[in-house]
């Protein structure tokens, strides 16, 4: 087995609104970035992973073939929630570490703009004629909306009232705070969907989605891709040292899923698969979470965050308010959480989440994020959740 | 003549939620199984589920898919140790009137007689 795995080259599109361009035109504006970034070219790849939720069935990674180059590669076409982009590296970095190849490409692409409230089904929902028992609830009409809610931001909004019930402290203006913190951070970052600065009355008098949940708390909806390229230790020790220079080194990646627990099946349980995720990847690493320069975490929603502070173990158990209060996850704070501006305004195009999230903390451990970036940086954590659920955590360090 | 909304609401005189529950390691459950997710087990039992309990976390949605009314409160009620999804009903869904803790019963409402002169009976949790 491969020792070490590399990112070779990195590349995210704005996340924006992309009326002129297909699913296919931002994934190959992202791959074809990432191979430039690393000095490689299509006919190096040994394996290309692809996601594209929206299209699943669409088979994104033959279709960007078409267009970059058909060299006869296993492709993966993978979905996994908003696991998908974390879930494609991971694929691509499997293969590299299990011998099949020395170099792979990863793309997440997604076009969510104007797509609107996820969960709800995209279409009116309205009971039969005939009461009739259907499903796994033998339900008779619609139960959304009558047994709770499938929408994203209410199953969030959970989350983080259910963090409070446990440990208290989790007001709306608090919620609201953590939104403030990253839409902040997001007025540096040009490749953010938004990069307006909101005060904590405007998130808290705006449209309300799902209590606590405000829009301006809520990940935005936009297109975009990313992609990378990982390479082996071995094959990357063969390249120039500018290659070498630039290139991340990945300490862990790490995927699980939700392990049963009590109402799990009730309110999706996004807390023990992430920490049991955290766990491993401190582990394989040999990082503690007291050593991450920065870290990018999955903030679906301002309620979001604050549980993954927790699961993360940025924090001690059950302090992830007092953690925020005392500003560490600002920017210049000592634990700096999404300083991208985070899903909440950098945008969450979902399958390409996954790798942008790491494209910023290459970023910075590159020292190549101009204004916003965390100086000194060596060690950086990605984590990405996907409802129903799969988790993602990658760590990250400077070439040494 | 009655129908309930999903099949684990048993109707009657004492409305109560009934769950599947793994006869090996007690697991529970509300829709139909294969098996048992936290065990493996393949045989289960109907377990009456305590109409009482305590609001663990809710939201007030209101944005929601065409056809939902809004504003309405979605809910995850611990029912002395078996958790259940509900909504809050019978009492106005804003945060002065629902918090996280406040104890709640089941209560039952009818949604609707469709062509057979049927009607549907839902649930949800009102204020103790």
């Amino acid at each position: 087995m491969a020792d070490n795995v590399w990112i070779l080259g990195i590349h995210m599109t704005k996340f924006g609104k992309y009326p002129d361009k297909d699913t296919v035109d931002l994934a190959a504006e992202a791959a074809l970035g990432a191979l430039n970034d690393g000095g490689v070219t299509m006919k190096q790849m040994g394996v290309l992973a692809a996601g594209n939720l929206m299209a699943a069935s669409g088979g994104i990674g033959q279709q960007l073939q078409k267009q970059i180059g058909q060299t006869g590669i296993p492709v993966y076409n993978v979905a996994n929630a908003c696991a998908t982009g974390a879930t494609a590296l991971r694929t691509a970095i499997m293969a590299v570490k299990a011998g099949e190849c020395d170099m792979g490409l990863a793309v997440g692409v997604e076009k969510l703009a104007g797509v609107g409230l996820l969960g709800a089904g995209g279409r009116p929902k309205s009971d039969k004629k005939e009461w009739e028992p259907r499903g796994r609830y033998g339900a008779v009409a619609t139960v959304d909306g009558r047994i709770g809610t499938e929408t994203m931001p209410g199953v969030f909004a959970q989350v983080g009232m259910e963090y409070g019930h446990k440990y208290g402290g989790t007001t709306f203006e608090l919620f609201a705070r953590i939104s403030e913190k990253n839409h902040a951070h997001s007025t540096l970052n040009p490749l953010a969907a938004y990069q307006k600065r909101f005060t904590v009355d405007e998130i808290m008098n705006d449209v309300m989605i799902a209590y606590p949940n405000t829009r301006p708390m809520c990940s935005a909806n936009c297109d975009g891709a990313a992609a990378a390229v990982v390479v082996s230790d071995a094959k990357l020790k063969t390249l120039d040292p500018d290659q070498r220079r630039r290139a991340i080194k990945v300490s862990a990646s790490i995927l699980t899923t939700d392990p049963w627990q009590e109402a799990c099946q009730i309110l999706p349980d996004v807390n023990t698969l992430t920490r049991n995720a955290a766990e491993q990847a401190y582990a394989q690493a040999g990082v503690a979470p007291e050593d991450l320069d920065l870290v990018e975490l999955h903030d679906c929603f301002a309620t979001a965050e604050l549980v993954h502070y927790d699961n993360l173990m940025l924090c001690a158990p059950g302090e992830a308010v007092p953690f925020f209060e005392s500003g560490a996850t600002w920017r210049d704070g000592a634990t700096p959480v999404n300083v991208s501006g985070g899903l909440e305004s950098k945008g969450h195009p979902i399958a390409a989440t996954g790798i942008a999230n790491i494209w910023e903390v290459c970023h910075h451990l590159r020292g190549e994020a101009g204004d916003r970036q965390i100086d000194g940086a060596t060690v950086g954590l990605a984590h990405v959740i996907g409802l129903g659920s799969a988790c993602g955590v990658h760590i990250l360090e400077k070439a040494a | 003549m009655a129908v309930p909304l999903v099949e684990y609401l048993v109707l009657g005189d004492d409305p109560h939620l009934e769950a599947n529950q793994c006869i090996d390691c007690g697991a529970r459950f509300f829709d139909r199984r294969n098996a048992c997710a936290a065990c493996g087990g393949q045989s289960f039992e109907k377990a009456a589920v305590p109409t009482e309990g305590e609001v663990r976390a809710f939201t007030i949605v209101s944005m929601a898919a065409p056809g939902i009314p809004v504003p309405f409160v979605a809910a995850v009620v611990d029912c002395d140790g078996t958790s259940v999804r509900g909504n809050v009903i019978n009492t106005e869904p804003d945060p002065d009137h629902v918090h996280l803790g406040m104890k709640v019963k089941l209560a039952t409402y009818p949604i609707g007689t469709d062509d057979n002169g049927t009607e549907a009976i839902a649930f949800g949790f009102e204020p103790v």
